[in-house]
């Protein structure tokens, strides 16, 4: 271990707790404190354990209660459970110092021993994406009660392993889970937390409450008294409550697009794309290179120049999105680039590659037909893929709509392979190597949704993932990286088509909201409410 | 043993193989659909390993061949246990009971609504036939019938809710205020008058109307004219000689629907965000939680048997010609 990459973990230490302190000292001038915050949800999770499930489904709710060690603000990185994190040269040992004083919310102190054995029993055996990134990991020793050091056997990069705790760094107590099924644990679906709010009662299909934890290690904090969660399924029911002032948030666009332009205009509400930097998705096309007419480059090529961005951008996504530039969005810090190939709207050019690929016209006036499987996440999901279908009819590809629900779509495109072109998305996790590089890498096993399932082999560009995945410097990582992206844009395994960030409706009254970059998944603390 | 009784017993050993045919249809067409329990739930937990999926799909037993897991179903149904719901991560059954009363509720609340004030303005319709009462009560029906249940419970919310702030948007009583006694009582009958209503206004056009086509078919016979001529006030003559024979189909009717209304209230459970069994039944079939879905239909099966039975009992209470055979 070197003094330098102690200095570097400090360093990130420091300005996270700095910027808290600015947040409170700003924040305290006219803050009023107490009363019930109440937050649309339009999914529902059976699960309330984000050591078990990584969804921000999970995350909305849990983040309150169960805190990761580390979390994510617009500074950088801000120390929740741990305080400091440095990684040794060889990369194999990683240690943390834990926070002093702090009690889960039944009374008993946060030690190591809780970290290491949700380390060990729930991140790298049980939770989803977590189980791929700990997979070297060894052992987790506890020299004293706030020192965790994380053995691995092989190199895993500081800078990943940090990027990937908000998410995916939440302990257990130990002594709740130790001895029993972990997977059928009471408290998967009753949660003990360190967070600024306990767990009060979950009414399956209604709400979760939860309330104030007067022994919150913030002194201070949090200003709510209560937080309760509504599930709301219907979006125009939602969009009423939020309208009739009972719920004073939906996040992850849970009303629909027309109503979030409505609501834009009305001045009771924010709306916007803040603290949604973390949670960025694309709306993708995406193609079965089984197919030996998708498998030709000329006509990925030419379908990309068939596609106007601009026009989706401005009709099904009100404007709040971006044209994407390869697998990393713009919020991937500087493992991202925008130094890459790029293909412009140009129907007459998709017609000539089209021709030169030697697919003309036939007497039905189309080319050929393409099956294609929407994902069913919401409305402009759905919305882009009949435009998509349309775009490509004008070039001359005859695109049918196989539309299904969540299953359906898992099923027919990860596990059956029964489609041509597909389109969903596929959200980045802070980091590339947390999840992006599933879509490009090959050899994922047969059914894993969100994977390379479409058939697409590069020797290349998996050498190239798995290389930038042990690697320690962090610029030659994001070097990599953009090697990566500019390889996938040129190549189009996949289209990242559009980028975009999810939307929220907020009531002025709730103040503090949304500054973050994963502000919905986070403690909430400093949020309060005008009353 | 008296011959209700007999019946009863009978129609009881009748429904038996017809309630275990339906639950083997339904388990074998529900199967037909794309994707199992643990697709939806990977699906809802946004992705996850191969070997993690396989884990839950054989913990679910879901790895099996279907005539097994069809087996195993309906050996535990025989003993009335209904499974495991893997959603729910509860017994079947508790989650059935939790959310049958609030179905109940609003059944019975919107049918009981819906039907006497729909017979009640179907007579008023038939006594003023072609008059303007008459045309005004038929317009609205017609106009409520025709609204799609999704519709008008979004026009109630934005008018009540939203506009007039009267009403709560939806739940079944406000969370955070843990009303007690006669307050939560008050608080749970407010959050139901928009639902009742939204579902009742839709059956309501149906009793209605039949009631009017029965009434004056049955006020022109000659058992009314003999009962007029005999000086019969119209009060007596409405009440004994009309009503009671236009009741019939209007009867039938009741007990068809009371199987559908369940239909009925998915929309209107989902839009106002009721915890009942049409919620509940929606939310299976998303999740393709099998053991959940099944346990609806079988509690919908018996329901309707018993229905009909009871529809049964009534004919032969209003109309002595009809015999319980």
């Amino acid at each position: 271990m070197t003094s330098k990459t102690i200095q570097a973990g400090l360093a990130l230490a420091m300005t996270g707790a700095l910027s808290s302190v600015a947040f409170t000292a700003s924040a305290q001038e006219d803050v009023q404190r107490g009363g019930t915050a109440v937050i649309h949800m339009i999914s529902e999770q059976r699960i309330l354990n984000p050591a078990l499930r990584a969804s921000t489904g999970v995350y909305n709710i849990t983040g309150k209660i169960m805190e990761p060690l580390i979390d994510k603000s617009y500074d950088g990185y801000e120390p929740v459970l741990a305080t400091e994190w440095s990684g040794s040269e060889d990369g194999k040992t990683i240690t943390l110092k834990l926070r002093e004083g702090v009690n889960w919310h039944d009374g008993k102190p946060f030690t190591c021993d809780d970290v290491a054995f949700s380390a060990t029993e729930l991140w790298r055996d049980l939770l989803n994406y977590s189980s791929a990134l700990q997979a070297n990991l060894e052992s987790v020793d506890c020299p004293d009660p706030h020192t965790a050091v994380f053995n691995y056997s092989k190199p895993m990069p500081l800078e990943l392993f940090v990027a990937a705790m908000p998410d995916l760094g939440h302990p257990v107590p130990k002594h709740l889970y130790e001895g029993t099924d972990i997977l059928k644990n009471e408290h998967n679906t009753a949660p003990v937390g360190t967070g600024p709010f306990k767990f009060v009662e979950y009414q399956r299909g209604q709400y979760v409450l939860a309330e104030k934890n007067e022994d919150y290690w913030r002194e201070g904090f949090p200003y709510l008294d209560r937080i309760v969660w509504r599930f709301i399924k219907d979006k125009s029911a939602a969009a009423a409550a939020l309208e009739a002032g009972e719920v004073h948030e939906s996040g992850f666009i849970g009303v629909s697009m027309a109503d979030v332009d409505r609501f834009g205009k009305d001045d009771r509400f924010d709306v916007g794309t803040m603290g949604y930097e973390n949670n960025v998705a694309h709306s993708t096309v995406e193609f079965n290179h089984r197919n030996p007419i998708l498998a030709d480059l000329k006509v990925r090529q030419a379908m990309y120049h068939g596609l106007d961005i601009d026009y989706a951008i401005d009709t099904i996504m009100y404007g709040f999105a971006k044209p994407g530039r390869g697998p990393v969005p713009s919020a991937g810090g500087v493992n991202y680039t925008d130094d890459v190939p790029t293909y412009d709207y140009d129907p007459e050019l998709a017609k000539t590659l089209l021709d030169e690929a030697g697919y003309p016209v036939k007497e039905d006036g189309y080319r050929f037909q393409l099956r294609h499987r929407p994902a069913p996440w919401g409305e402009y999901t759905q919305l882009w893929a009949e435009y998509y279908a349309q775009a490509m009819r004008e070039i001359g590809i005859d695109v049918q709509i196989l539309t299904n629900d969540a299953p359906g779509f898992l099923n027919g495109v990860y596990r059956d392979h029964d489609f041509d072109t597909a389109n969903g998305w596929h959200q980045f996790r802070s980091d590339p190597a947390v999840s992006t590089m599933v879509w490009l890498r090959s050899g994922q096993p047969e059914g894993t949704p969100w994977s390379n399932q479409f058939g697409w082999k590069s020797d290349e560009i998996d050498g190239m993932i798995d290389a930038a995945a042990s690697e320690l410097d962090v610029e030659k990582r994001a070097q990599q990286y953009h090697e990566i992206q500019a390889r996938a844009m040129e190549e189009l395994p996949v289209i990242f088509a559009i980028e975009h960030p999810f939307i929220s409706v907020t009531s002025k009254k709730l103040r503090n909201h949304h500054n973050t970059p994963r502000w919905n998944s986070s403690s909430w603390y400093d949020l309060w409410l005008e009353q | 043993m008296p011959p209700i009784l007999t019946y009863a017993l009978r129609r009881l050993v009748q429904a038996i193989p017809v309630v275990i045919l339906i639950m083997i249809g339904t388990f074998l067409l529900l199967k037909l659909a794309p994707g199992d329990t643990v697709d939806a739930l990977v699906g809802d937990m946004g992705g996850a390993d191969a070997e993690f999926i396989a884990r839950l799909r054989a913990e679910y037993g879901l790895d099996q061949p279907i005539w097994v897991q069809l087996w195993r179903y309906m050996t535990k149904l025989a003993t009335f246990d209904f499974g495991w719901s893997f959603v729910y991560e509860q017994p079947v059954s508790t989650v059935l009971m939790d959310r049958l009363g609030t179905t109940l509720l609003l059944m019975a609340a919107s049918l009981s609504i819906a039907f006497t004030v729909g017979i009640a303005l179907g007579a008023i319709a038939a006594r003023r036939a072609y008059s303007a009462t008459d045309n005004m009560i038929s317009v609205l029906g017609l106009v409520f019938y025709a609204t799609p249940s999704f519709f008008l419970s979004l026009m109630l919310m934005l008018v009540f809710s939203v506009k007039l702030g009267w009403l709560p948007v939806g739940g079944i009583k406000t969370i955070a205020a843990f009303y007690t006694g006669w307050d939560h009582v008050w608080d749970v009958a407010r959050h139901l008058i928009m639902p009742t209503a939204a579902l009742s206004l839709i059956y309501l056009a149906f009793y209605m109307r039949l009631m009017r086509a029965s009434v004056m078919e049955v006020a022109d016979l000659d058992y009314v004219r003999t009962a007029r001529a005999k000086g019969a006030r119209e009060g007596r003559l409405m009440i004994h000689h009309i009503m009671r024979n236009a009741l019939l189909p209007v009867v039938t009717l009741l007990g068809l629907q009371f199987s559908t209304v369940l239909g009925g209230s998915i929309v209107v459970e989902t839009i106002f965000t009721l915890p009942g069994l049409g919620q509940l039944a929606y939310q299976s079939v998303v999740q393709r939680d099998m053991n959940t879905l099944m346990g609806i239909i079988f509690l919908c099966a018996i329901i309707v048997v018993v229905v009909n039975f009871i529809t049964d009992l009534l004919y032969a209470r209003l109309d002595s010609r009809i015999e319980l055979a």
